[in-house]
């Protein structure tokens, strides 16, 4: 018997739906839920991590973020800037930069600044203590990344926006402080607000400098409770929290893309 | 120079790489004439152009605007480029500015003028391109031929003493292309010197003064359009006249190349 397109495709299509259906069914049926419930989901657990959870642990990842990012904007900002700078050496010492930063594991560029300059350099220290660690051994890599996404950026500023500034007497710095970077920021932010949410994942490395109760963040507060209570409940709710963060982020790149696209 | 000219170019030469575009130009324009270069693409007229406020760099020749050597190294280029209005083929308005905003920048950052009288000036030259109702609209918003207007009153707001066009209507529907071919025919009627790189023959006929006729990085023929357009002298300027005014009387035979 030959079958028509369309109830082919129903055929198919319903097929598709009872696998879906089978495999989902075989799962639950399989799960052991109070084993589960048990060792992810103990409520007292999970009580227990506040309010510190919260005022200590979130409050540190967001703070390490958003100084990890500030550090990583500017210094990120100028090493664009050098990349399309006129002067060779200029460009070769951030190209070099740019390689070397994005080539590195973070962890390893964390360790460098947390223990290895304090090793070559005894008699200084970064200000800042574990703060100050933190927004240079994370915002050293970001900064190469969010380089590469400016430079991007001001590349795609159309070159007679600059040739118009330049026409009407503003200098070549003031046509990019006013008319270049202005609407180069506008097109990266969607790209660095995906920064933003690797480097709050990124700070969960932060515990390997030996971070106090006042400075923990989510990930080694949720190690800590989890070797206490001998129970994974806690790493369950450092993952709620984490995605606390992430999650509002990405809608709003996901509604600035579409912003963006609607504008030009 | 007997009195002083607006621009004074003499033996100007511009390669890009290997590819000479500008070939030995001489061209001075003087205070209140208005000045339609025209051309087939590619034969320099937009370069030429570029030349004048030195977006481009000339590779030989010198060129003087108003007493200045814009081509000398020492030459203050931005302070020059103020006197310069320039419109261009695809607007140019920042896209992140109001239109209000695009015409008070540069009077605030470069000429430092303050708040209000940089607001009072732009209100006169959106008014004077129409445009004071869109004020507060960003480009984005605007036709073609608005945003066209829009960038001439950028231009006019700095107050320049010569205007460069840069085939300001080649971008437009071709409905949008009267409203600002009227401006310009406005600001030249007021005396504005200016210099055009246009395809719009019936303006250059209209308004010009001088029409210079460019072809393979050389000026060809200038004159009165009257003469230009009437009677060209060169074979050139006729076969290029012939193409582009009766488009639709064009021969296979010609754009086969054979002898006409």
């Amino acid at each position: 018997m030959k079958l028509s397109r369309r109830r082919r495709q129903r055929i198919v299509r319903v097929a598709g739906y009872i696998v879906f259906a089978l495999v989902i069914a075989g799962a639950l049926g399989a799960a052991d839920w109070g084993r589960l419930s048990e060792a992810f989901f103990r409520l007292d657990v999970a009580r227990s991590m506040f309010p510190e959870a919260i005022t200590v642990a979130l409050r540190n990842t967001i703070v390490y973020t958003l100084l990890a990012f500030v550090f990583g904007l500017t210094l990120g900002l100028i090493l664009a800037l050098m990349r399309l700078s006129s002067i060779l050496p200029y460009r070769w010492v951030a190209t070099a930069y740019i390689e070397l930063f994005r080539g590195l594991p973070a962890l390893l560029v964390l360790f460098m600044v947390g223990y290895g300059v304090p090793l070559a350099f005894p008699d200084r220290e970064i200000p800042g203590g574990v703060y100050g660690s933190v927004t240079v051994g994370l915002g050293l890599t970001a900064a190469a990344y969010m380089a590469e996404t400016i430079r991007a950026g001001i590349q795609a500023v159309p070159k007679g926006q600059l040739e118009a500034a330049r026409t009407l007497g503003m200098s070549h710095v003031r046509a990019m402080i006013s008319i270049v970077l202005p609407q180069a920021f506008r097109i990266v932010i969607p790209p660095l607000t995906n920064e933003i949410i690797l480097l709050t994942k990124d700070t969960s490395l932060v515990y390997v400098l030996g971070v106090t109760p006042a400075t923990i963040e989510l990930t080694k507060f949720a190690g800590d409770a989890l070797n206490t209570r001998v129970n994974p409940t806690p790493l369950v709710v450092a993952g709620l929290l984490y995605l606390v963060i992430t999650l509002p982020l990405s809608q709003v790149v996901r509604a600035l893309e579409r912003r963006a696209s609607r504008e030009r | 120079m007997s009195e002083l000219s607006t621009i004074e170019i003499a033996g100007l030469h511009k390669s890009f790489g290997a590819l000479e575009v500008l070939r030995g130009i001489d061209l001075a324009v003087e205070p209140g004439e208005v000045v339609c270069v025209i051309g087939p693409s590619g034969s320099g007229k937009s370069t030429l152009l570029r030349c004048v406020n030195l977006l481009e760099e000339p590779s030989s020749g010198t060129i003087h605007v108003a007493g200045v050597d814009v081509t000398d190294p020492d030459c203050d280029i931005d302070a020059v480029r103020r006197r310069i209005g320039m419109v261009f083929q695809q607007f140019n308005l920042f896209g992140h500015l109001t239109v209000r905003e695009n015409v008070t920048i540069a009077q605030r950052r470069v000429l430092k003028r303050g708040r209000a009288e940089a607001a009072r000036i732009a209100t006169e030259n959106l008014e004077r391109v129409g445009l004071v109702d869109k004020a507060a609209a960003y480009p984005a918003q605007l036709s073609g031929g608005q945003q066209q207007r829009a960038a001439i009153a950028r231009a006019l707001a700095m107050d320049p003493e010569l205007m460069l066009f840069d085939e300001p209507t080649s971008a437009l529907d071709p409905e949008l292309v009267g409203e600002v071919l009227a401006v310009m025919r406005g600001l030249a009627a007021e005396g504005m010197t200016m210099l055009v790189v246009t395809h719009e023959m019936a303006f250059a006929r209209e308004v010009a003064s001088r029409v210079v006729f460019m072809d393979g990085g050389v000026i060809v023929e200038q004159g009165p359009p009257e003469q230009v357009f009437g009677a060209p002298r060169e074979a050139r300027t006729r076969e290029f006249l012939h193409r582009v005014l009766e488009p639709t009387r064009v021969s296979e035979a010609e754009i086969r190349g054979d002898d006409v």
